[in-house]
């Protein structure tokens, strides 16, 4: 009897300090209560501070007359702007320089990434030393070299460096032509928006056709020849007329029919002594000038026959590449794609009349006149932000490629998919999904870093902000508030990519 | 009677000679340099390449530099490269700051007595690592300070505005590490509790300061915490930026403790919670020295991050490594077309050696700690 009083008896409970959920709830309210105390405490303070120095709070500044200058701005900008106007301007410049920034820093990015894995050991070695090099110093430091010791140290105007384009460089910064479309441009802006998404739609359409029926619509394949010859024609016209420059004896007649000699060389099989003349002359006329002005004390003679022999060389592996390739009905058609999506537009250019005149900079007195002029402050930058951050993402890449597992190349080699197939259907879309992640918080950085701008008189939002409006207003704690939350948008913005990015590419696993 | 099969090889096929090369230099350089047509043309192009941008960085580095003994006319002939003497000159600027010449046995003793703890520290077979890391953690700062700032046992006080160079660099990159340690294992601890309201200041917290750069973070530090602070109270200058950096860098390192959190495996929680010890002893006892094990290189990665990044305090007016670098750049005494590119050159080199320094330590901890549980 006395057992079964035992048992029915419910368990001893424990004492309430005792009763985890019960702590729980003890602890939290403690925490809340300090980290209140603590704000209560501090925006006390404040309030004293700030009773103390007849200071104001309140956003009503924003709308005040700025009267400083901005030396950068992409609206127009004047003493009379307001304070909303100069908070806009650096914000807008934070987005320019980050754009500019990531494209570049991309593209820099995966050449690296890749070089660094190459299996040439030269090539491999000096992606490495760029990556370790970089990565090991100060942004800020690099900013600084950018600025005051290679931009700075730039000659002066009448100096300027003379880039190809009508591209100048001086102390002074970029000094880069202004495009000056007229009425009729717009048309050829949406033509060739127009004819962009056409080409993609017929490629998608194409490759869909193929795949259900084995092979491309015949419409496609015969367009594709035709394309095929004229862009081996503009191309081959591109690269003789380069020659032409080197060579005085050539002259207009013998480039078209050069020209018109490769194009109809294109349709037939002998299409890779094509390619191959093609790529030689490229090599030679590119190697050429590239190496005159990198070696100005090599003699001539001696360029021009190093250019040669390599450029023989490259003719060599593209014949070998252009031998190798599918018949022509097999083939992707890009020529065709290429030429609806410039085709288009320059008829439409020609046919609307419509004019794209440039303004060249020129060099008068004292200064460049015309054209548009970047600020040194903008180009080491950029400068600055791409280097830095290209080696981040260089080893994201890196990362990436190396996570896919090896039995994935090895799946494809036994399948007897070449080698670039191989990258392009096998190892990237799987590395995409390793790279993509680190790479958008990369980006993030990118934006982050830009700040530093700051530091070498870039007018983006922390120096036109935080610096010049603050020490004007001595609204501390707005402006600082304001340039928070542009920030913290910019993160929140990222990481919601990041998730739905991550939702759509996670492996399905069983 | 034969059989149907059409063909039966009776002969062995001949062997095939062996290969020409199973080693040496030109086996090697042709799998490595000249595999492919394609390869050989990027080795040209890499090789064209390197002769082009290596000689004059040679030139300017060691070829026309003008070494410790020339004067600054040689600095300024036509042609000359890097001006190693003038940094021989201000070196005691770059690694002081502005610091009392007669003194400079204080921060010198300061370096030394970090180096000896220190490097005890980090190779994992040398002893009393337990009173190691309490005399480098908790001892030597106290130390270091009363020892930098004077003011007891008669010596002479030294207010931290006349503190600088690589000096400070270093101080505020140990303070900034060894203070964002226990925070960011305890704001990755709340981050990863069931409690919902601790959870959410700590994501909030983290969140906050990983979004913002830490360059706002400075001037919040030196112009906002003057203001939080009880009226009449004076906040240091070089405290407003360790208070920053800190801040700033715990959050960081509290999400990489937090991968180490999750990457331990549900049973080890369980194995803990069964055994009935309670949260603490659970967490510092099994939690934690399995999941930091994990994830030493990522904090040692923090760290390079955060020694970079204490080049920022030259922006708020703290005279770290690059900021001496960048003053001395106009000092006229030594004015010459390559004084600022010798400057940066050699503070990139400083920062360089220790973040390097820093990466390789990782990658060996790396694999030392790499006790193939991995696949």
């Amino acid at each position: 009897m006395a057992v079964q009083d035992n048992m029915s008896g419910s368990a001893p409970r424990p004492s309430l300090l005792n009763d985890p959920v019960i702590r729980g709830i003890i602890y939290q309210v403690l925490v809340a209560a300090a980290v209140i105390a603590f704000f209560g405490w501090i925006v006390l303070n404040t309030a004293q501070n700030l009773a103390a120095q007849n200071k104001t709070t309140g956003f009503d500044f924003l709308f005040r007359t700025a009267g400083f200058d901005i030396s950068f701005t992409l609206f127009p900008w004047s003493r009379t702007s307001l304070y909303w106007q100069a908070f806009l301007a650096g914000l807008l410049n934070t987005l320019l320089v980050a754009i500019i920034g990531i494209f570049f820093a991309t593209v820099l990015g995966f050449t690296l990434g890749i070089a660094r894995l190459s299996s040439n050991w030269l090539i491999a070695r000096v992606a490495t030393v760029y990556i370790e090099t970089i990565r090991n110093i100060p942004l800020l430091l690099q900013l600084f070299f950018w600025y005051f010791a290679v931009l700075k140290g730039m000659p002066a105007v009448r100096q300027s460096f003379a880039l190809p384009m009508d591209i100048f460089i001086n102390q002074r910064g970029l000094m880069v032509p202004r495009p000056l479309p007229d009425g009729e441009f717009i048309w050829v802006l949406v033509a060739l928006l127009a004819a962009f998404a056409a080409a993609v739609a017929l490629g998608v359409w194409a490759t869909r056709v193929r795949t259900a029926t084995g092979r491309y619509p015949s419409q496609v394949v015969l367009g594709a020849k035709i394309a095929d010859a004229l862009v081996s024609f503009l191309v081959a016209l591109l690269a003789f007329s380069l020659l032409a420059n080197m060579i005085s004896g050539m002259t207009t007649p013998i480039v078209l029919g050069a020209s018109a000699l490769i194009a109809a060389v294109s349709v037939t099989r002998f299409a890779p002594f094509g390619r191959a003349i093609l790529a030689f002359v490229f090599g030679l006329t590119i190697l050429y000038a590239l190496l005159t002005s990198m070696f100005p004390a090599v003699p001539q003679l001696v360029v021009a026959a190093g250019s040669a022999l390599a450029a023989l060389m490259l003719a060599w592996v593209a014949f070998e590449r252009a031998s190798d390739r599918p018949p022509g009905e097999g083939r992707f058609p890009l020529a065709l794609l290429i030429l609806v999506a410039v085709g288009v537009p320059a008829f439409v250019y020609w046919a609307t009349g419509a004019q794209l005149a440039f303004e060249i900079p020129m060099l008068e007195r004292f200064n460049f006149r015309g054209g548009v002029q970047l600020p040194p402050e903008l180009v080491a930058l950029v400068f600055g932000l791409t280097i830095y951050t290209a080696a981040f993402i260089a080893e994201n890449v890196r990362g990436g490629i190396s996570a896919v597992s090896k039995g994935q190349t090895e799946a494809a080699q036994s399948l007897g998919i070449k080698e670039g197939d191989r990258l392009r259907l096998v190892i990237i879309p799987q590395a995409m999904r390793v790279i993509v992640p680190p790479l958008t918080s990369q980006y993030l950085n990118l934006t982050k870093n830009s700040s530093l701008g700051a530091a070498i008189g870039y007018p983006e939002l922390v120096n036109v902000f935080t610096g010049t409006t603050l020490n004007q207003t001595g609204k501390a704690i707005e402006v600082i508030a304001l340039t928070m939350a542009v920030y913290l948008t910019f993160s929140l913005l990222t990481s919601a990519f990041m998730n739905w990015y991550n939702g759509r590419v996670a492996l399905v696993e069983r | 009677m034969t059989t149907d099969t059409a063909y039966i090889r009776d002969t062995f096929v001949p062997a095939k000679p062996a290969p020409g090369r199973t080693g040496g230099p030109i086996l090697w350089l042709r799998t490595n340099l000249f595999a492919t047509p394609t390869d050989s043309i990027l080795t040209v192009l890499g090789v064209v390449f390197l002769l082009w941008a290596v000689p004059p960085i040679y030139n300017f580095i060691i070829g026309q530099a003008v070494f410790p003994g020339g004067t600054v006319e040689d600095c300024r002939v036509e042609g000359a490269g890097a001006c190693w003497a003038y940094i021989h000159a201000r070196f005691n600027f770059f690694i002081y700051g502005f610091y009392p010449i007669d003194q400079y046995w204080r921060p010198n003793t300061v370096f030394v007595l970090g180096a000896a703890l220190i490097l005890p520290l980090l190779i994992p077979s040398a002893p009393f690592k337990r009173i190691n890391a309490v005399l480098f953690f908790l001892v030597f700062p106290v130390i270091s300070f009363y020892l930098l700032s004077g003011g007891v046992f008669g010596l002479p006080y030294v207010p931290t505005e006349q503190w600088g160079g690589l000096l400070v660099t270093l101080i505020i990159s140990l303070v900034g590490i060894i203070c964002s340690i226990p925070l960011g294992i305890l704001l990755a601890l709340g981050r990863q509790s069931d409690l919902p309201i601790i959870k959410t200041l700590c994501v909030m917290f983290i969140e906050l300061w990983r979004a913002v750069p830490l360059i706002t973070v400075l001037f919040m530090a030196s112009i906002m915490l003057p203001l939080f602070m009880p009226t009449g109270t004076n906040v240091d200058k070089l405290l407003r930026a360790l208070v920053g950096v800190t801040l700033f860098a715990s959050a960081y390192l509290a999400e990489v403790v937090r991968g180490g959190l999750q990457a331990l495996p549900r049973g080890q929680y369980e194995a803990g919670a069964s055994l009935g010890l309670s949260y603490w002893k659970r967490t510092s006892f099994i939690i934690l020295p399995q999941a930091i094990k994990h994830v030493i290189p990522g904090i040692v990665n923090n760290f390079i991050a955060l020694f970079k990044d204490t080049s920022l305090v030259s922006i708020v007016g703290i005279f770290d490594l690059l900021n001496t670098v960048q003053a001395a750049s106009s000092d006229i005494d030594w004015a010459s077309p390559t004084q600022a590119v010798t400057g940066y050159v050699f503070a990139a080199f400083m920062f360089w050696i220790f973040c390097f320094a820093m990466s390789r330590y990782s990658l060996w901890m790396e694999h030392r700690l790499d006790t193939g549980h991995k696949r």
